[in-house]
């Protein structure tokens, strides 16, 4: 079996304590793989240390034990093959929409032609062609959410991590983004199965391969896939997205509890497929086990006040 | 005229001002000129005029300043070059050293007290330790101006980079930023966007420094002309060069206004809508 695309190894992550106070840890002992082409959603109680897992992934804090391995590799200082979707707003205020999607790209070096044509293909393929100009504060949060993920794909990641990334929206925004997320990433692994060189993987697929019959899909190399890391809070979302979902305890020292494979067929309607049978069995099943942590995490906060 | 056209409205806030500072040189007038009305807080007519002088010799002053004798220009340039090298130098220096202070904690921890005396320190102090270092031209109002300008801008710097976003930063190093690229495109502009929104106070303070070094010691520049007028107790041409200093400080203040508007058009102005 090849190597998974993102392994976490038994990581724990303990933060230093104050002035010699007892550290606080937020994840204990969390093994976890996800492998190429696959979407896996961790879903768990407020401050369960979901964030964590993501910042370890991505490189941006080290594993005080375990180990983290991209494509079987020890992962050493930052994730250079993840792109990072963050929770909270991280796009530059001083750069245009424009400007901010072509920002990794110039950074990596390539030249100020190349990163503004691929950049304006990516705007245009999030539906902001028309917006390159705008600076963030001239955007809607969704249309703000829209450019992270062209800023984030656009470096055509191997691994995409999202931590949050539709929380700040309402739920209509919300669904029609979820459901641009999975067009757009099962219209990647499309153009990966297609183009059997590297730059195919770069160019967008020529038409949105999610709204493409079947057989095509199943033609999709899986080898070349893109891996999601999606953290939610949202059950239902991480149902409607995911390939498994993870399940976390309650913090602090946060453990996998549970994981469930989901089995509804691609391509998917995230408003739609929770109508479908399966997804409420599967939400059921799961539900059970999430709600004992969630109690559990709220009688933590409420000891914490007394 | 009906009384609702002349009542104080949005629309006539203009009008209103400029007949304020009518009725303010129209009292300084009646109030000044010997013997327009009796004297009552002087013991003599010709008191009045010389301690607080007569708008209309003041603006004659100014006339001839600027028209009849036209001399004022090169004074007016000399106090212009020294504003704008004081504003100039001053930035330089506070932004290169805000990031690198923000940027090494273990030297800003080393240099804090010593931050903390200079900018405590009254600064105009300094400037006959200039005058004598740089001599009683340009450079030693310059210099003041600097030490003024430095510390507005340097707090500012080191406040912008403290507190740029956490998240844009580890966002832009998983777009890949280097260090450097960091500094560049990320730092920086957080820190100008400070730098600017200090901008009318710095080049305030400019100002301030070269007009007060002129005015402790000079050949030329409009705190010179006050100085000499001073030292004559000519009170018409010293009340003359405050108000073109004051309308030259406001001038200034409005092309800084101009030059923060088109340099920071990607932050959000307060009640801002545009039609798409």
């Amino acid at each position: 079996m090849s190597a998974a695309a993102l392994n976490l190894d038994g990581v724990s992550c303990t933060f230093a304590g104050r002035d010699g106070a007892a550290g606080f840890t937020a994840v204990r002992d969390v093994t976890l793989a996800v492998e190429a082409g696959e979407f896996v959603s961790v879903v768990g109680p407020t401050g369960c240390g979901k964030s964590t897992l993501l910042n370890m992934a991505a490189g941006l804090l080290a594993p005080s034990t375990g180990a983290v391995r991209v494509f079987g590799a020890p992962l050493v200082g930052l994730n250079g093959r993840a792109g990072y979707m963050f929770q909270a707003e991280s796009l530059m205020p001083w750069r245009t929409a424009l400007g901010n999607v072509m920002a990794g790209l110039s950074f990596r070096g390539a030249s100020q032609a190349d990163a503004r044509a691929l950049a304006t293909q990516w705007l245009q393929r999030v539906g902001l062609a028309a917006f390159g100009d705008r600076y963030p504060h001239q955007l809607s949060g969704g249309m703000r959410k829209r450019v992270s993920l062209a800023q984030t794909l656009v470096l055509d990641p191997d691994i995409i991590l999202m931590d949050e990334p539709f929380s700040a929206l309402d739920i209509q925004t919300r669904q029609l983004m979820e459901n641009e997320v999975l067009d757009i990433w099962q219209g990647l692994s499309m153009a990966a199965g297609r183009g059997a060189t590297s730059a195919g993987a770069h160019s967008p697929a020529p038409e949105q391969a999610g709204l493409s019959p079947l057989g095509a899909v199943s033609g999709a190399s899986q080898a070349v896939r893109k891996a999601v890391l999606f953290i939610t809070h949202d059950l239902d979302e991480a149902i409607a997205m995911s390939d498994r979902v993870v399940i976390l305890s309650a913090g602090p020292g946060s453990r996998v509890v549970g994981e469930f494979r989901i089995d509804l067929e691609r391509p998917r309607d995230v408003a739609e497929v929770r109508a479908a049978p399966r997804f409420v069995e599967l939400h059921k099943a799961i539900w059970d086990v999430l709600r004992q942590e969630v109690l559990a995490g709220y009688q933590q906060q409420l000891d914490k006040v007394d | 005229m009906a009384w609702r056209h002349i009542k104080p409205s949005r629309r006539n806030v203009r009008a209103w001002q400029l007949g304020l500072l009518a009725v303010l040189f129209l009292a300084w007038h009646v109030l000044t000129v010997p013997g327009l009305v009796p004297h009552f807080l002087f013991s003599d007519d010709n008191q009045a005029a010389f301690f607080f002088g007569q708008p209309l010799k003041i603006f004659d002053r100014i006339g001839h300043w600027f028209f009849v004798d036209a001399d004022i220009y090169r004074h007016l340039a000399v106090t212009l070059w020294e504003t704008v090298l004081a504003f100039g130098i001053g930035t330089v220096l506070g932004l290169g050293m805000g990031l690198w202070l923000a940027l090494s904690p273990l030297a800003a921890a080393i240099l804090d007290p010593y931050i903390k005396a200079m900018n405590a320190m009254p600064r105009v102090i300094l400037a006959p330790i200039f005058a004598v270092w740089f001599g009683l031209g340009v450079a030693s109002k310059v210099a003041l101006g600097v030490t003024l300008v430095f510390f507005i801008v340097f707090f500012n710097v080191y406040q912008g980079v403290k507190e740029v976003s956490p998240v844009i930063l580890a966002n832009a190093r998983m777009l890949g930023a280097s260090r450097r690229q960091l500094l560049r495109h990320v730092y920086l502009p957080s820190a100008t966007s400070w730098v600017f929104s200090s901008l009318h106070t710095s080049v305030g303070l400019a100002f301030v420094g070269a007009v007060v070094g002129e005015y402790l010691g000079s050949a030329q520049g409009v705190g010179y002309l006050i100085l000499q007028a001073e030292g004559s107790f000519d009170i018409d041409t010293v009340m003359a060069g405050i108000l073109v200093l004051t309308a030259f400080a406001l001038v200034l203040d409005a092309l800084v206004g101009r030059a923060e508007k088109a340099l920071m058009k990607w932050q959000p102005q307060a009640g801002e809508s545009e039609r798409l």
